[in-house]
């Protein structure tokens, strides 16, 4: 059964990447109502298609609950989103690198 | 473009650019060849394809297609690449003529999932799907010849995509926008790129996207949204967000679109002038105008006068996950093709978050006592297209037949939620 996910803190205080990395996964989980305890993914596997196993629906949910905490607003720039949902680590980095809030 | 089509009738075009897509479907039309265009393109569905007509191509503008089929690269023009062929001299556009197509010329053929895992065809003609693209346009308002641009975030190769951008844009000459669109920063910057008025072709999902994002929209003077009902709540705020009118179409691959509404109006749908609704037992059938035979629809019609009626959502058996068509008995079928697989069967899950977004989703039961989750997910990914995914998949021991060996839908949630909460 998933975890209840517990509210994240903000404003953003600074956290390191891998405390980091574990929010932006509650909130995965949590935006997608995903049948898998946050600390269960992997940071390495890809997010989309095989590995998670998200598709395109949840890339979009995924977005906007991004665009919603953090103030990121993603683009479907050709290699650059790809490379963003190439992993739990890289949505993360990519994220700490652009956030407004 | 023909002449690069070979000697084969079909084509499956899997351009990703719209632009792209019109050029093939026009060059496999003009050249009497039919575009095949299945929902997805899984490796079981393309050695389907592959069956159904042998000869076919794909024709592709990705560099990296993986669709197992002699692939058709799209051209590129000699601007953007000097390492392609050298195109043929350009032709004044005064010195061409639009060639005239027959009405009786099979145009497409789509596919919807049917019981048994074989995909049902049906050939659209070339003269009732434009006969239904420019009813749509009357019913939109937008028949008056002023030019418009029209931005989809759908993609062309789904009958609704088909209609509203491709064959909407052939039918009126209005300006076709070759992106598409995806997260709502995106959508926001295309419509801007593209001068009013501009029609914005989109689905719930996208919109809610869109809404929920807080990103500026650009005035967009019609928004076209279809593949799943719109709440009314969210309607009204997206007009009132894009200082729009929103205006919703009814339709299935089958049909092609049949009804319209504004949701901000009222729930009651509007058939287009000639089609009939009629009663078969439980089932609704459509005849009538554009559509080529009587068709069953796999949703639950209640007419409420001449010409209109409510829409009650899909019939059980049906699946439709934002605007991607199967059954449950097809997916069950499939599930149970798989080497290890006992029984299994797939369900509805009762989730009302995921149903006000839109996207309800499905869940399996399975009796596989071999295999473990990753092994029948990977089976299934080949088999179906991702969005039917079981969520969950859940092992059990037997699946809760009754007597007469069915299988209550009650019964299976009931069972995966005990196993759900016992693990």
């Amino acid at each position: 059964m998933s975890e209840k996910v517990s509210p994240l803190r903000q404003p953003a205080a600074p956290v390191s990447a891998a405390a980091f990395m574990d929010e932006v996964a509650g909130l995965i989980v949590e935006a997608l109502n995903l049948d898998v305890a946050p600390a269960d993914i992997d940071p390495a596997q890809p997010l989309y298609g095989e590995g998670l196993g998200l598709d395109s629906i949840d890339i979009l949910e995924i977005a906007l609950a991004v665009s919603k905490r953090y103030g990121v607003q993603l683009r479907a720039d050709g290699e650059e989103n790809e490379r963003i949902f190439g992993s739990l680590r890289q949505l993360a980095d990519y994220i700490t690198a652009h956030r407004t809030k | 473009m023909a002449e690069r089509l070979g000697a084969g009738r079909h084509v499956l075009n899997a351009c990703a650019d719209r632009y792209h897509f019109t050029v093939g479907f026009a060059a496999t039309l003009v050249s009497g060849r039919l575009s095949l265009l299945p929902s997805t393109h899984t490796a079981q569905v393309i050695r389907q394809l592959r069956a159904y007509a042998p000869d076919v191509v794909c024709l592709t503008d990705a560099d990296d297609c993986d669709i197992e089929l002699p692939r058709v690269p799209y051209p590129r023009t000699a601007a953007a690449s000097d390492a392609s062929p050298p195109g043929t001299p350009a032709v004044p556009a005064a010195s061409m003529s639009v060639p005239a197509i027959g009405a009786a010329q099979p145009a497409a053929c789509v596919f919807t999932s049917g019981s048994t895992g074989t995909p049902v065809p049906h050939r659209k003609s070339f003269g009732p799907l434009i006969a239904c693209v420019g009813e749509e346009a009357r019913r939109l308002g937008i028949a008056d010849g002023t030019s418009r641009a029209i931005v989809a975030t759908v993609p062309p190769q789904h009958m609704y995509g088909l209609e509203s951008s491709v064959l909407m844009a052939l039918a009126t000459g209005y300006a076709l926008c070759a992106e598409r669109p995806f997260y709502p920063a995106d959508i926001a910057a295309v419509l801007a790129a593209v001068p009013r008025p501009r029609i914005l072709v989109s689905t719930p999902v996208h919109l809610r996207a869109l809404l929920e994002s807080g990103i500026a929209v650009p005035a967009t003077d019609l928004i076209v949204c279809s593949t799943a009902p719109l709440a009314a709540p969210l309607a009204a705020d997206i007009e009132r967000r894009c200082a729009t009118r929103l205006l919703e179409v009814y339709g299935s691959t089958e049909t092609g679109q049949i009804a319209l509404r504004r949701p901000t109006e009222g729930p009651e749908w509007r058939l287009w002038p000639g089609i009939k609704l009629s009663a078969r037992g439980e089932e609704t059938w459509a005849q009538g105008g554009h559509i080529e035979q009587p068709t069953r629809l796999w949703d639950v019609l209640e007419v409420t006068g001449a010409g209109r009626f409510l829409l009650h959502g899909r019939v059980a058996d049906l699946v439709n996950i934002a605007g991607k068509r199967s059954s449950l008995a097809y997916l069950d079928h499939q599930l149970n093709s798989i080497p290890g697989v006992v029984d299994g069967a797939f369900f509805h899950v009762d989730d009302p978050r995921a149903a006000a977004r839109g996207v309800a989703r499905v869940a399996a039961c399975v009796v596989a006592p071999q295999l473990d989750t990753a092994q029948v997910v990977e089976e299934l990914r080949r088999r179906i297209d991702p969005v039917f995914l079981p969520r969950p998949l859940v092992f059990v021991a037997q699946l809760p037949r009754n007597s007469t060996g069915k299988l209550p839908q009650e019964a299976l949630r009931s069972l995966a939620a005990a196993h759900l909460k016992s693990a």
